[in-house]
């Protein structure tokens, strides 16, 4: 018992220090800038997230694929807000072994990891290569029409 | 360590020690008196060879210490600090980055040796179970110690690393959170990285510690594989494996000079000379060298979690071993098809080690699964039927039978040529891994600094200063680089006075003065070169969303792909001069109209050389855009090639005194190496 008592603080101050959990509170973001078709790329907690304001093109693409063809499958209803289907936020750290893959790379109109060739789509999910899961989206929620809060 | 000992010192200071601590017995019993098998081969040589590779990376390691910065923002310019600024900076740092590559070229010796000749079986297990644990250590050393000069590779290879945890189910991703102290590898990673790696060697010594007791209990192993019967078999360690193994280590460290003196960049990742950007994942991220077997097996298994458990297997299964191969037979030489399959398995590690640093596409993944297949089929099947089914050839009756029926003296040339056959295929696979994509390969210029005895051109270095003064200078900051610098020797040859009316001719911010404001004053000779832009938004800003690279480390953080036969002559003639190649390359390399079906997007322009060819720099320089005085041809040609020049010399401000210092520590070690070899053969040669 008491030993175990002992190595709990040597093992919890590994984790997550104050200052890091603090600084990695909520963030606000300003959308109006970035145009249909562009993307943008912000840290949040050290991850890089991309927001993408997307084409009709892009979001035809990705709400035509048949789910049950997907190796992670989700609709991208699902991995978008209501009503801001336009907009795409995902972490942009490849779901394999985390590098960061490149925005409007790729076989999908949407992500190419450069790293071990993992290919994801115009919604962020995973069509092709190593990676098994999606792109995550992170929590996020609309503050206004033109700004997004992460976190 | 093993037994009463015989030792009767004569000092009366040492019989009074050695009545209160037998130290003296101690050592006397264990490498003087200690009974080796006198049939021992240069094969044996390595256990020595790496325990002189852990001290040396432990004392580099230590002074490298006290000037290096455990911090994200300080770390990369501690180190590039220490190559540049501190006394022998560079030929310490060298010594420790070539050298942990040299400690495990010399395992990977080790452990095939013993695998070789069966020095795991009976009585030895334990032997062999605490080398497997150095190994792992080692392997955790030596990726942490890669994480501290936080470069690019550096970075992403923690992140890649670290993300193998999160294949654990549940708790994988607490995992790695609570590795990281973070929610991405940041300044805590960095500073626990640190702490291991400090501690990590220390534990290693322990364990090689325990590892050379079990040795001195069950004594060593030998080539026949039979145990030593009578006196006749053995000799004492002093001075007959004394002198072999100090022979056998001079030898070793001409092989490791050559890499600290003249290839100080050729077992290291280019990528590793930009600082850690978390925004920007390199094209190809690969392991050092000695991980890229494993790397390889890690990617041959479809599945995240099964590559991960098949990589740790892969190194867990050797501890197993003396339970899966059960032969009576140690060595392979009497054991016909063991023998075959040995090879088999060592070609297998190779080819497994060339594939790591390929990109998991196409081919490559079938054969990296086959191999893969291979590779633990050697331990789980081969090993197995074999000890069951194979007949081997009889074993001969004791070791002096055994001195007596050889003839072998190859087993010296057989290890050069394994040395530099294994070392230059793996790093040869590194450096195929730096492809660039599909862009053809810069041509090789002539450079006044390459070969060993290679001298930077004067002029051509205050010509290139005056280009990148002019010219470069306007976007490329060039940070690591100071006033003072123009006037250091082995430099472009300013005089003190001359480089202060340089750095006066710029305006430096300093302050706060006594009112608390910030304020302008020239520059003077501690100075670095000013950026031209305050920030990396700022310089993105103004060059169309691309960054213009710091030119400090540009020469040696470009490279390029040299192809598989060709790295291999680029170790004997030591070429090391991509980087130069590609700056005058991509200066040249500018065509007004590229070539049908290459479309180049707006903001960007065609260049022949540059990777993937739209590079956002528009031409930068013409010819008569830069006036010389000294009637050198004022040409692109010529500019790109002085400008190639200062930047090398940028790079690797010591680069001559590098290699002069390497071509006299070269004739000491020839020298010395010869002097130990007729020494070795004057006190072996009634025992042959």
């Amino acid at each position: 018992m008491g030993a175990a008592a002992f190595v709990w603080p040597l093992v919890s101050q590994m984790n997550p220090d104050a200052s890091t959990i603090a600084a990695g509170a909520p963030i606000e973001v300003d959308l109006t800038p970035i145009a249909t078709g562009q993307d943008i790329k912000v840290f949040w907690r050290g991850k890089p997230i991309y927001i993408m304001n997307r084409t009709k093109k892009q979001i035809e693409e990705a709400r035509s694929v048949p789910l049950a063809s997907l190796p992670d499958p989700q609709s991208d209803q699902a991995r978008v807000k209501e009503g801001h289907d336009n907009w795409l936020v995902v972490i942009g750290i490849c779901t394999h072994l985390g590098c960061v893959p490149l925005a409007h790379e790729g076989d999908y109109d949407g992500f190419f990891c450069p790293c071990h060739g993992s290919q994801y789509d115009s919604s962020g999910r995973i069509r092709r290569g190593p990676a098994p899961l999606n792109l995550p989206v992170p929590p996020y929620s609309f503050v206004s029409n033109t700004k997004i809060q992460i976190g | 360590m093993s037994g009463p000992s015989t030792y009767q010192p004569q000092n009366g200071f040492l019989k009074w020690l050695e009545q209160r601590l037998p130290i003296g017995g101690l050592i006397h019993s264990s490498f003087v008196a200690y009974p080796t098998p006198r049939n021992l081969n240069y094969w044996w040589t390595f256990g020595g060879i790496l325990s002189m590779m852990l001290a040396l990376q432990i004392v580099t390691g230590v002074i490298l210490v006290m000037h290096y910065t455990p911090h994200v923002d300080l770390a990369f310019k501690s180190v590039e600090g220490i190559v540049r600024d501190v006394n022998y900076g560079w030929l310490l740092r060298n010594m420790h980055a070539a050298g942990a590559s040299m400690f495990f070229i010399a395992v990977y010796i080790h452990m095939l040796r013993g695998l070789y000749y069966g020095s795991y079986k009976a009585p030895r297990e334990v032997l062999w179970i605490l080398g497997v644990i150095i190994y792992l250590l080692m392997m955790a050393t030596g990726f942490m110690g890669y994480v501290l000069p936080w470069g690019q590779m550096s970075f992403w290879g923690a992140t890649v690393i670290t993300n193998l945890f999160s294949a654990i189910p549940l708790v994988g991703e607490s995992i790695v959170t609570w590795l990281w102290g973070g929610y991405s590898v940041g300044n805590p990673t960095l500073n626990r990285f640190f702490s291991l790696h400090y501690l990590l060697p220390f534990v290693i010594a322990g364990v090689v510690v325990l590892h050379v007791w079990a040795l001195h209990v069950t004594g060593q192993n030998n080539p026949a594989g039979v145990e030593p019967k009578t006196d006749k078999d053995t000799v004492p360690f002093t001075p007959y494996a004394t002198i072999k193994d100090a022979f056998g280590m001079v030898c070793f460290l001409i092989f490791f000079a050559w890499f600290i003196f003249y290839m100080p960049n050729f077992l290291g990742d280019a990528e590793n000379y930009v600082p850690a950007n978390p925004g920007v994942t390199p094209p190809h991220i690969v392991p050092e060298w000695y991980y890229l077997p494993f790397y390889a097996i890690l990617r041959s298994i479809p599945s995240k979690l099964g590559g991960v458990i098949a990589m740790f297997g892969a190194i867990v299964v050797l501890a197993f071993l003396p339970w899966l191969d059960s032969a009576k037979t140690r060595s392979s030489r009497y054991r016909p098809l063991a023998k075959q399959f040995f090879w088999i398995f060592v070609v297998v590690c190779l080819l497994l080690g060339y594939l790591g640093a390929k990109p998991p596409e196409g081919g490559y993944v079938l054969a990296g699964r086959i191999l893969t297949f291979c590779y633990f089929a050697y331990f789980l099947i081969v090993l197995p039927i074999l000890s069951r089914i194979e007949k081997p050839r009889p074993v001969p009756n004791s070791i002096a039978d055994d001195v007596l029926a050889k003839s072998g003296k190859k087993v010296a040339a057989s290890i050069a040529a394994a040395l530099i056959a294994g070392s230059v295929l793996l790093s040869g696979g590194v450096q195929q891994a730096r492809a660039a994509d599909h862009a053809p390969t810069p041509p090789s210029q002539t450079w006044s600094f390459a070969g060993p005895f290679g001298k930077f051109d004067r002029g051509a270095l205050q010509r290139g200063y005056k280009v990148y003064k002019e010219v470069c200078a306007s976007c490329h900051s060039m940070n690591l680089v100071h006033f003072r610098n123009l006037a250091d020797p082995g430099g472009p040859g300013f005089t003190t006075a001359q480089a202060a009316a340089v750095a006066a001719e710029y305006k430096v911010q300093d302050g706060p003065n006594d009112a608390g404001e910030m304020f302008e004053r020239p520059g003077r000779l501690a100075d670095k070169f000013p950026a031209p832009f305050p920030n990396e938004n700022a310089a993105r800003a103004a060059n169309g969303g691309a960054l213009p690279p710091d030119m400090s480390l540009l020469a040696k953080a470009l490279s390029y792909e040299r192809g598989f036969p060709q790295v291999i002559f680029d170790f004997f003639t030591q070429f090391q001069e991509q980087g130069p190649n590609m700056i005058d390359a991509i200066l040249q390399g500018y065509e007004d109209n590229p070539p049908a079906g290459v479309t180049i997007p707006e903001g960007a322009y065609y260049n022949k050389y540059f990777p993937g060819h739209a590079i956002k720099m528009p031409k930068p320089i013409s010819d008569d855009q830069v006036t010389y005085d000294d009637g050198s041809p004022q040409t692109v040609k010529q500019y790109a090639h002085d400008v190639a020049t200062f930047l090398m010399w940028a790079a690797e401000p010591h680069m001559e005194a590098r290699k002069r210092l390497g071509f006299q520590v070269m004739v000491f070690l020839v020298l010395f190496a010869g002097l130990l070899y007729f020494t070795k053969k004057k006190v072996w040669a009634n025992a042959h």
